[in-house]
C-alpha cells in the first residue's frame, strides 16, 4: 500500500514509487565500477539509513548520474565542483567524511 | 503457472568488456540481440580497468606475437592452453586496430600510431628485456573501451534490458541451453529469455576473499549459474593477489607506490623484503611479495590489535613527490585507512585482484564439458567470454594487460561463433522444458518464506573470512582440509538465508542473496580445488609443495600438469590435459618459471 506520504516530488520518473522503492534504486545506483565508491556510499548509507530528506535525496540523484571516474575525483577531493550548490556540497563533504 | 517469454537469437549476459564486444559481432550480423545488465553497461566493472591492453603492434620498438605468446605462456606456469594462447595472441593486433575504429581514444604518439608502455612480465625476443606492448586511454582504458562498444552497439541496434539479472540458465534433456531465467530489478517479474544462442560474459568473482580489489557487483553470477546447471568449473584454484590493497578496505595500491621508494615494514619496524628478496627487496615480484608478507603475518610480526596486516611506508618521501608522482593515494589512505600518508604509515594486505579459472571454453568461445572420451565437447548454443571464463589463456597466473586483450578476443570470437552457428542452421529455438522457470521461482519463494534462517550479511562475511584465512595467497595442507569442511558448513547457511524486506522494486537484500548463492558456489570450487592440487603452480601456492630438482618452485609437471575440474554435484574433482600444441608454431617447452 502506498501513502501520499511516501511520495516525494523529486523528478518526474520517481514519483510515483513510494519512498522504500524509491532509496532501494537509489541504492542500486550506487553500485558502481569503482571499489572506491562502494565503500563510500555503504558507508554513507550505513549513516543515514532511510533518514535522507528530499532535498539530499535529489543531489544524490543527480551526483550517481556522473560516470564513476569523474564521481570518485568529485568524492574525493581531487576535483573541485565548478559551480556552488550548497545541497551538492554538503553531500560530497558528507560522503568524504571517513 | 504462466509467464512472459522474450525470444532472440542471441543472448549475452553481462555487458562488461567481453558482453559488448560479443554484441557488436552478433548485431552487425542482424541477429536479433539481447544484452542482459546488473548495471548501466558503462559501469561494468571493465571501468575500473587502467594499465592498458596487450597487443604486440610494434608501434615504438620491435615486437612480435610470437614473443607475446612465450611470455603469457610463461606467465600461465604453462597451465594456459597453447592453442588458445597463440589464438589471442595472434588475434591482438586486428582487435585493437578494431577498437580504435570504434572511436577508442588511445594515447598516441607523434606519429600518430598508439602509444605503447611497458608493463610486467612483457618481455621482446622469448624473455630477454622488457618491451613495450600495452595501449592505454590515458588513466581511462577500460571506461573509455566500453564507451566505443556501447556507442557501436548503439549503432548496431543491440536491445539492452538494463538492471535485470539473470537467475538461472536453462538447459533441456540433451544438455543444450537454450537461454536463462532473469529478474527486471524495477519489478521484481521473472521472465525467460528463450534464445537460440546463450553467451555468459558476467565477469569475475572476486568478492568470495574478504580483501578485494574488485567491485561490490563482482560476484560470480555467471559461474554460479553455470556450475548450478552442471558444468563443472575449471581451474578455480587459481586467483591473483595484488600485493598492495588497503587492509580492511580492499582499495588497490599500485606499485608505483613501491617504485618511488615506498617501504614495507612489520610490527617491529622492520624493513622485512630485505630478508626475503635481497636485491629487488619491497621491488619484488607481485608473487614474491605478497608471500612475504604472509609470512611475517604468520608468525606473529603483522601490525594492528589482529596483527593481522603489514605497514606500506612513504613518510620518508618528500611530500612533494608524493603528491606529484603518487596523486590519488594521499586521498585513498585518508579515506580507507584513516591515515594522513605523508605522516603515518598506510596498512596493506595482499588482496584479490583477478580470477584466472572459470567456465570452461575453447578459442571459439563455446562452452565446453567432458562428454564421453572427449574431454572438450561443445555444450549446444553456449558460449561464455571474459574473466567470467577460461579459455584458457591465463593459466596459473595472468599478465596485466593480458585480460583486457582475453575480453576482446574471446568476447569477438565467442560472438564470431555463435553467428556462424546461428547462420549454419545448427542453432534453433528448441521447446522449453516445462520447468524451465521453476528453479528461478523456487530460489526466490524460497527467500521470501525461509523462517528462522542464516543471516545474509553475517553468512557472506564467513564465507569472505573463510577463503581469505583458509584459500588465501600462502595455502597450507590442513588449512586446506578444514578450510574444505568449513566453506560446506558455509554453504549449508547461504542455503538458508533469510531476508527482511519482501518487496519487489529494486529489492536489494534479495539481490544481495541471490548473489551470495552464485558466490558460494565459486567459494567451494576453490576451496576443493585448492586442496586437491598438491603442488605449487603460478597463483596456487602450498608450502607442502617443495622445491626440489623434479619439483622446481614446487610445481609438479609429472602429475599436475593438467586444468582441474570442479563439478558441484557431489562437490568432485575430475582433470583435464593442458593443450600443449599451439596452432601453428612449435610448442614452447615446459621450463622452471624465473625472472
Ligand atoms: C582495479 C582493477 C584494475 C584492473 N586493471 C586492468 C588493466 O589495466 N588491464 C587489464 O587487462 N585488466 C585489468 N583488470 C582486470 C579486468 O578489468 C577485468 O578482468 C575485466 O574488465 C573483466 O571484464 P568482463 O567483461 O569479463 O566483466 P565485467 O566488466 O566485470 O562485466 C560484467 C558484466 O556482467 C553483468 N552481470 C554480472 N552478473 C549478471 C547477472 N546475473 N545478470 C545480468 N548481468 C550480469 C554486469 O552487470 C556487467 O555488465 C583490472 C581489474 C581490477 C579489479
Amino acid at each position: 500500500m502506498r501513502s501520499d506520504a511516501d511520495l516525494v516530488l523529486s523528478g518526474a520518473e520517481e514519483v510515483v514509487l513510494p519512498k522504500t522503492a524509491r532509496l532501494n534504486k537509489l541504492r542500486w545506483h550506487c553500485r558502481r565500477a569503482l571499489l572506491e565508491l562502494d565503500l563510500v556510499f555503504k558507508r554513507y548509507w550505513e549513516r543515514v539509513g532511510d533518514s535522507i530528506d528530499a532535498e539530499e535525496e535529489s543531489a544524490l540523484r543527480a551526483l550517481l548520474a556522473e560516470e564513476d571516474h569523474d564521481l570518485w575525483a568529485l568524492v574525493s577531493g581531487k576535483v573541485a565542483p565548478d559551480d556552488v550548490d550548497v545541497v551538492r556540497d554538503n553531500l560530497l563533504a558528507e560522503l568524504r567524511r571517513p | 503457472m504462466s509467464y512472459t517469454v522474450r525470444k532472440f537469437d542471441a543472448v549475452i549476459v553481462g555487458a562488461g568488456g567481453a558482453g559488448l564486444r560479443a554484441a557488436i559481432q552478433l548485431s552487425e550480423a542482424g541477429m536479433k540481440t539481447a544484452v542482459l545488465t546488473k548495471v548501466f553497461p558503462t559501469r561494468s566493472h571493465t571501468v575500473a580497468a587502467q594499465g592498458g591492453v596487450a597487443a604486440s603492434l610494434g608501434n615504438s620498438e620491435e615486437d612480435h606475437w610470437h614473443w607475446h605468446m612465450y611470455d603469457t605462456v610463461k606467465g600461465s606456469d604453462w597451465l594456459g592452453d597453447q592453442d588458445a594462447i597463440e589464438f589471442m595472441c595472434r588475434k591482438a593486433n586486428e582487435c585493437v586496430i578494431e577498437l580504435e575504429h570504434y572511436g577508442m581514444p588511445f594515447d598516441r604518439l607523434d606519429n600518430g600510431r598508439i602509444y605503447q608502455r611497458p608493463f610486467g612480465g612483457h618481455m621482446s625476443n622469448f624473455g630477454e628485456k622488457p618491451v613495450r606492448r600495452s595501449c592505454a586511454a590515458a588513466d581511462r582504458t577500460g571506461h573509455a573501451m566500453l564507451h566505443a562498444m556501447y556507442q557501436r552497439n548503439v549503432k548496431a541496434n543491440t536491445q539492452f534490458f538494463v538492471e535485470w539479472m539473470a537467475l538461472d540458465l536453462i538447459r533441456d534433456a540433451e544438455g543444450d541451453v537454450l537461454g536463462v531465467t532473469a529478474m527486471d530489478m524495477e519489478t521484481g517479474e521473472i521472465v525467460v529469455f528463450h534464445s537460440k544462442a546463450t553467451i555468459f560474459a558476467t565477469g569475475g568473482a572476486g568478492r568470495i576473499y574478504y580483501s578485494s580489489t574488485n567491485a561490490f557487483i563482482n560476484t560470480g553470477d555467471g559461474v554460479g549459474m553455470a556450475a548450478r546447471a552442471g558444468i563443472p568449473l575449471e581451474d578455480m584454484e587459481f586467483w591473483q593477489f595484488h600485493p598492495t590493497g588497503v587492509a580492511g578496505a580492499g582499495v588497490l595500491i599500485t606499485e608505483g607506490v613501491r617504485g618511488e621508494g615506498g617501504i614495507l615494514r612489520n610490527s617491529q619496524g622492520e624493513r622485512f623484503m630485505e630478508r626475503y628478496a635481497p636485491n629487488a627487496k619491497d621491488l619484488a615480484s607481485r608473487d614474491v611479495v605478497s608471500r612475504a608478507m604472509v609470512t611475517e603475518i604468520n608468525e606473529g610480526r603483522g601490525c594492528g590489535p589482529n596483527k593481522d596486516f603489514v605497514l606500506l611506508d612513504i613518510t620518508h618521501l618528500p611530500p612533494e613527490t608524493i603528491m606529484k608522482r603518487l596523486p590519488g593515494i594521499h586521498e585513498i589512505a585518508v579515506q580507507f585507512a584513516g591515515v594522513d600518508a605523508l605522516k603515518e604509515p598506510i596498512p596493506v594486505v595482499p588482496t584479490c585482484h583477478y580470477q584466472m579459472g572459470g567456465i570452461p571454453t575453447n578459442y571459439s568461445g563455446q562452452v565446453v564439458v567432458p562428454k564421453g572420451d572427449n574431454h572438450s565437447a561443445p555444450v549446444g548454443g553456449f558460449y561464455a567470454a571474459g574473466e567470467c571464463a577460461c579459455a584458457s589463456v591465463h593459466g596459473a597466473n595472468r599478465l596485466g594487460t593480458n585480460s583486457l586483450l582475453d575480453l576482446l578476443v574471446f568476447g569477438k570470437s565467442a560472438g564470431e561463433t555463435a553467428v556462424n552457428d546461428l547462420k549454419g542452421g545448427a542453432l534453433a529455438h528448441k521447446p522449453l522444458p516445462n520447468d524451465a522457470i521453476d528453479r528461478s521461482l523456487a530460489r526466490v519463494d524460497r527467500l521470501n518464506n525461509q523462517k528462522s534462517g542464516s543471516n545474509p550479511h553475517e553468512t557472506r562475511l564467513e564465507m569472505q573470512r573463510t577463503m581469505q584465512k583458509h584459500a588465501g595467497v600462502f595455502r597450507f595442507k590442513d588449512m586446506l582440509v578444514e578450510g574444505v569442511t568449513k566453506i560446506q558448513k558455509v554453504a549449508d547457511d547461504v542455503a538458508q538465508l533469510e531476508i527482511g524486506d519482501k518487496s519487489k522494486v529494486f529489492n536489494t537484500a534479495r539481490i544481495e542473496a541471490l548473489e551470495l548463492e552464485n558466490l558460494i558456489e565459486v567459494a567451494k570450487a576453490t576451496m576443493v580445488s585448492a586442496n586437491a592440487r598438491t603442488e605449487s603452480r603460478g597463483a596456487h601456492v602450498r608450502d607442502d609443495a617443495l622445491d626440489t630438482p623434479e619439483t622446481p618452485n614446487g610445481r609438479d609437471d609429472k602429475n599436475w600438469l593438467k586444468h582441474s575440474l570442479w563439478s558441484r554435484d557431489g562437490n568432485q574433482m575430475s582433470y583435464k590435459p593442458v593443450q600443449m600444441k599451439p596452432l601453428t608454431v612449435d610448442t614452447i617447452e615446459l621450463k622452471k618459471r624465473a625472472y
